[in-house]
């Protein structure tokens, strides 16, 4: 608080209440991979309230293979171009390089996400270190607490990107939402226990032992295919949803796009979410879980 | 029984201006609905993506009733993109509601690297902690309006008779001046002391 500007006093540009009030903006929205200018328009005309800047979409990583890496620059940059509202993207687990360059394009938001391949298999990116705002994935609450004590801001499920399948993403809801209500049941002196079976900072232990809520925005994320499975994930606690290859792995990207922005609105109207689901056309194609090796599963990667 | 304040919840963070509201002593509803409006004392419009409330606002016929109930002088707080939407703008989107004669640019700031927390003086309050999140900037007040702060040159706090307008985000501190000094202006009663979390 002594930096001087202009007629008030600064707390610092940067700051966790800063990088998490971004986060708070985006609620009740939805974020919409994109991997060109013109998906990205389509994508804010359809209401999203963030992109996502990507080269691939996951459905097409996991069809393609070789290594996912950060977008090329000239496609976030244009993509920043082309949009007025948040401009997310992705940087590889571990790789901080490609945080900083994100963070020089001054894009809003980086996610340090298991889609692209790992950079360090042992290591997240140190999020505390920056300006700008991360939002990271879990697949259990002692993984969401790791990464917010590396100074995640936002946090979502992981699910299991470019499936399709909703399965993955109710699992980790679910398990972050259970593990978080049985904190409150537990004693005092029962949370450092916990704290060490759950791998996860005693702080932020404590601190959900007391709320019962997660410590920053919880967003669900990995097979968000249809508005239902949007309100799905609403109802079991996401405050937000993130959309990958749903939207434009589907026959009709505008209309898909805007009833699943609508249906996270709407997620407990009924008969709305059934207006917005007719005549969608084909969503994208779906994959069984039991068809996927275990080694070409996405979630497994970051710890 | 405490007074019924409507948050506007087609997108943004309705759910910390509702706890904001709860501690200031009121009753907070979601808005989504034209039904919803119905019986309130007051109304916020929160942070949030300005484009997309205003279009689903647009979209599920709320645009029209909401201006209708502030022209007859139902009290509306807005915040961020809800001081965007009450204002005039020259851009293109979102189309504003022109609810308080003063101009509103969004993101005048910059991206997120230029959010940034200042301590600024405001009339009334005195000091206040303000966090500007991919803020607008409001400036070329009318007549009426009554400016309550300014970070430099740009207006970041002010009313026009029932309308109260921020480019900050007092729904993110636990302080909750601003949100009690509404619910004045609602008739409500604000509880005496903050019930801090």
């Amino acid at each position: 608080m002594t930096q001087s500007k202009g007629n008030g006093t600064a707390a610092g540009e940067g700051s966790f209440a800063l990088k998490v009030g971004l986060a708070e903006m985006i609620k009740g929205g939805v974020i919409m991979d994109v991997t060109t200018v013109e998906q990205a328009k389509i994508a804010e005309d359809a209401g999203a309230a963030a992109v996502m800047a990507l080269e691939r979409v996951p459905a097409d990583i996991r069809k393609d293979g070789g290594v996912a890496r950060m977008a090329a620059i000239e496609i976030v940059r244009s993509i920043q171009e082309a949009v007025t509202i948040p401009v997310m993207a992705k940087a590889r687990i571990g790789h901080f390089v490609e945080a900083r360059i994100l963070e020089t394009l001054g894009v809003d938001f980086i996610d340090e996400s298991e889609v692209l391949t790992p950079a360090d298999e042992a290591n997240h990116i140190d999020k505390q270190a920056f300006k700008v705002p991360f939002v990271c994935g879990c697949r259990n609450l002692g993984e969401a607490l790791r990464r917010i004590g590396e100074g995640a801001a936002m946090i979502r499920t992981k699910g299991e990107a470019g499936t399709g399948n909703i399965v993955e993403a109710v699992r980790h809801m679910r398990t972050v939402m259970t593990q978080m209500r049985r904190l409150t049941t537990l004693g005092d002196e029962e949370l450092m226990h916990e704290a060490k079976e759950l791998g996860a900072p005693y702080d932020l232990v404590r601190q959900v032992a007391r709320t019962g809520e997660m410590p920053v925005p919880n967003f669900a994320a990995g097979g968000i295919a249809t508005p239902a499975d949007a309100s799905l994930m609403m109802h079991l606690g996401a405050q937000a949803v993130f959309v990958g290859s749903g939207i434009f792995k589907s026959s009709d990207p505008s209309k898909t796009g805007s009833a699943i922005v609508r249906a996270v609105t709407h997620f407990q109207d009924y008969e709305e979410l059934a207006r917005l689901s007719e005549n969608l056309g084909d969503p994208m194609a779906g994959l069984e879980m039991e068809s996927l090796a275990e080694d070409s599963l996405l979630q497994s990667r970051g710890w | 029984m405490s007074s019924l304040i409507g948050v506007l919840a087609l997108q943004g963070d309705f759910e910390s201006h509702a706890v904001a509201l709860g501690r200031a002593g009121a009753r907070a509803c979601p808005v989504r609905r034209p039904a919803d409006l119905a019986g309130l004392v007051g109304l916020v419009v929160p942070g949030g993506e300005s484009t997309v409330m205003q279009r689903l606002a647009a979209e599920y016929g709320l645009e029209q009733p909401i201006r209708a109930a502030v022209q007859r002088g139902l009290p509306v707080f807005g915040t961020c993109a809800g001081a965007i939407l009450m204002g005039r703008g020259s851009e293109l989107r979102p189309p504003r509601w022109r609810l308080m004669d003063i101009g509103a640019e969004r993101n005048a700031y910059g991206r997120q690297l230029q959010s940034t927390t200042l301590t600024l003086p405001l009339a009334t309050f005195g000091e206040f902690e303000c966090l500007f999140i991919r803020a607008p900037r409001l400036f070329d007040p009318g007549p009426e309006v009554e400016v309550l702060g300014r970070r430099d040159d740009d207006i970041i706090l002010a009313r026009q008779a029932n309308v109260l307008v921020a480019t900050f985000h007092p729904e993110l501190t636990e302080d909750d001046r601003l949100h009690r000094y509404f619910l004045e202006s609602c008739g409500a009663e604000a509880s005496e002391t903050s019930v801090g979390r």
